[in-house]
């Protein structure tokens, strides 16, 4: 029996974890390869790759990610499972194995893992700028293309989460290049929708105002990402508030705002309910100033040298960290309007018209809820790229009779 | 894959489970080629990779378990070249000479593991090997389940009137193991 499991027990807590990350992997593969399938085989008639709503192309892009990355991490935890219960020696040095292969597992599918996260997010912005914008989707090729670049390339970046740890010279210098060329299709992404705003009838909106929130955030998140992709830098932050703060800028501060914004946008038509807006620019006020000053002074904190995973800290720490605990306390404040305003509205919310923002899209053809069969047995026919905003042109075939049929519902 | 395919024009009505299991497939690849890639990075880097007193691995009777494993890819294409031409005959009897070739190769296994003078615990090397090995093998014995339903399911009236894509999946599945032993047998053998 290895170490980490002194008293020989069978059962565990190391052991129900692994069995639970395996059983995860296992569903999340599942549910890969549902969506997968689903985009590849089941699209609605007419739409070709190319007319396909840049969230199916960065849901595609993130799955994919799940499938190829998610067996590497349960492969690597059954064999930790086995170092643990039936003493093998995968990890054990004793016994010629090699912890920093772990790592690899671990990260060949945890780099990737926030990806899966923040794609769809760069669906929803690429689905919001537009409707709030009334631009089409600056790019929209170079924007559905690069996902795909951000799924190969974010497949061989891993290492950067481990250069302090025993790796190569040569594999610090290949992971710091290919690291910091990932920032170019997501620098593409960045233009593309700098480009749709850019001169664009802005409509502050909850929903617009978080994803300008979320983006700004997002930039900030890569500026530091460069940093932290930096060897010399990489080795003398590690292991500090620095990368703590760089994760929370991309999960909260990108990621979580994105998803409030998509469910701003969506809630009139998951719900029929029009969201208050007063409320929800409270909600956004609090979270955008909230998660900035919850998660920028870890980057002071991190380059004076505080360690991350630490209950306690000197106290010439002291300043930055009530800074980050009054944000942290806003973040937890700014739920409050928004629960508010999700339960309220939908149960005493204006009643939603089938289309609030004037959006174009298959779900915007439908009245607010949907029907469970969406359009039952009349299915539109695509006839063009999405985003036709300001063009005039329609969507689908017959877009007059489904605008019709909705107006008289 | 197929990314050339145009959406379909029918709604709905499709079945689209072997598009679903190619996918699975390409995924599952990526287990075995993580288990590879531990093994040559933990072989290149042992200072003794083989446990005191085992001088490597003999490789007549795996090679003998290769060729029957790798020839019942041929059997199983031939079965469903029958089920095509609508012979159920000859589709079941192939179908079943290759889930026999399967089960000796599974026999074949058991008796090699049997005579070995390491254990799962013997070091790295006996670590990845009955991982490998095992591993593998359960994905053998899969198939050969996998199979076994198929055949069953040939027998209910009416159940192979076109569209059946379970045969097709299955055979997929089985030329899948193959090429992950040939692999397996090339790292593990061959490179000594
Ligand atoms: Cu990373």
């Amino acid at each position: 029996m290895s170490i980490q499991n002194p008293l020989g027990h069978f059962v565990n807590g190391q052991g129900l974890w692994l069995t639970a990350v395996a059983l995860s992997g296992v569903s999340s593969i599942m549910g890969a390869v549902n969506f997968v399938t689903t985009i590849l085989r089941m699209r609605a008639p007419g739409m070709g790759f190319f007319r396909m709503p840049i969230f199916c192309w960065t849901a595609l892009a993130a799955q994919s990610l799940q499938l190829i990355g998610l067996p590497a991490l349960t492969g690597g935890a059954v064999m930790l499972l086995m170092d643990l219960t039936f003493g093998t020696s995968f990890y054990e040095p004793e016994g010629g194995g090699d912890p920093v292969l772990y790592q690899h597992f671990f990260w060949f599918y945890s780099h990737p893992a926030v990806y899966v996260i923040i794609l769809p997010v760069f669906g929803i912005f690429s689905e919001l700028f537009p409707v709030y914008s009334r631009k089409p989707l600056f790019g929209y090729v170079y924007v559905a293309v690069a996902s795909f670049l951000i799924v190969g390339l974010g497949l061989v970046v891993w290492v950067h989460h481990i250069f302090p740890s025993g790796v190569a010279q040569w594999m610090r210098n290949f992971f710091m290049f290919s690291t910091m060329l990932i920032a170019v299709p997501t620098g593409v992404k960045v233009f593309a929708w700098l480009g749709t705003i850019w001169r664009g009838k802005l409509r502050l909106t909850t929903p617009m105002l978080f994803c300008l929130g979320g983006l700004f955030n997002f930039v900030f998140a890569g500026v530091t990402g460069i940093m932290l992709a930096t060897v010399p830098v990489d080795i003398h932050v590690s292991n500090t508030y620095f990368v703590v703060g760089h994760f929370h800028y991309v999960i909260y501060g990108a990621a979580v705002m994105g998803i409030f914004a998509a469910i701003y946008h969506w809630f009139p038509k998951f719900t029929g309910r029009m969201p208050y807006e007063g409320l929800g620019k409270v909600h956004f006020l609090l979270t955008f100033v909230g998660a900035n000053l919850n998660f920028l002074p870890m980057h002071p904190l991190g380059l004076m040298g505080m360690p991350r995973r630490v209950s306690s800290y000197d106290p010439e720490f002291a300043f930055w960290n009530v800074l980050a605990s009054l944000g942290a306390f806003l973040l937890g404040v700014s739920i409050i309007p928004y629960l508010l305003n999700m339960l309220s509205s939908w149960v005493r919310g204006e009643k939603a018209p089938a289309n609030p923002w004037n959006a174009i899209g298959l779900e915007w053809l439908l009245p607010s809820p949907p029907a469970e069969d969406n359009f039952g047995e009349n299915v539109p026919t695509v006839i063009a790229r999405p985003y036709g905003y300001g063009t005039g042109l329609p969507l689908v075939e017959n877009q007059q009779s489904y605008e019709q049929a909705l107006q008289e519902a | 894959m197929t990314l050339s395919n145009p959406p379909s024009q029918e709604h709905g009505h499709q079945s689209h489970n072997l598009t679903g299991f190619i996918i699975f497939l390409c995924s599952e690849s990526v287990i075995f080629l993580a288990f590879f890639s531990g093994y040559a990075l933990l072989k290149t880097s042992a200072l003794n990779w083989l446990p005191a007193g085992v001088e490597g691995l003999e490789v007549h009777a795996p090679l003998i378990n290769t060729i029957v494993l790798v020839s019942s890819s041929g059997t199983i294409y031939l079965a469903e070249r029958f089920k095509a031409k609508e012979n159920m005959a000859l589709f079941r009897g192939f179908w079943l000479l290759s889930m026999a070739m399967g089960a000796y190769f599974l026999y074949g296994q058991y008796v090699e593991w049997s005579g070995l003078q390491f254990g799962f615990t013997s070091g790295t090397f006996g670590g990845t090997f009955y991982l490998l090995t095992g591993f593998h093998g359960l994905h053998v014995a899969t198939g050969i389940g996998l199979m076994g339903l198929m055949l069953v399911k040939s027998f209910i009236p009416g159940n192979y009137v076109g569209g059946e894509q379970g045969v097709e999946a299955t055979s997929l599945f089985w030329h899948f193991v193959d090429v992950i032993w040939i692999i397996l047998f090339l790292l593990i053998y061959v490179w000594q």
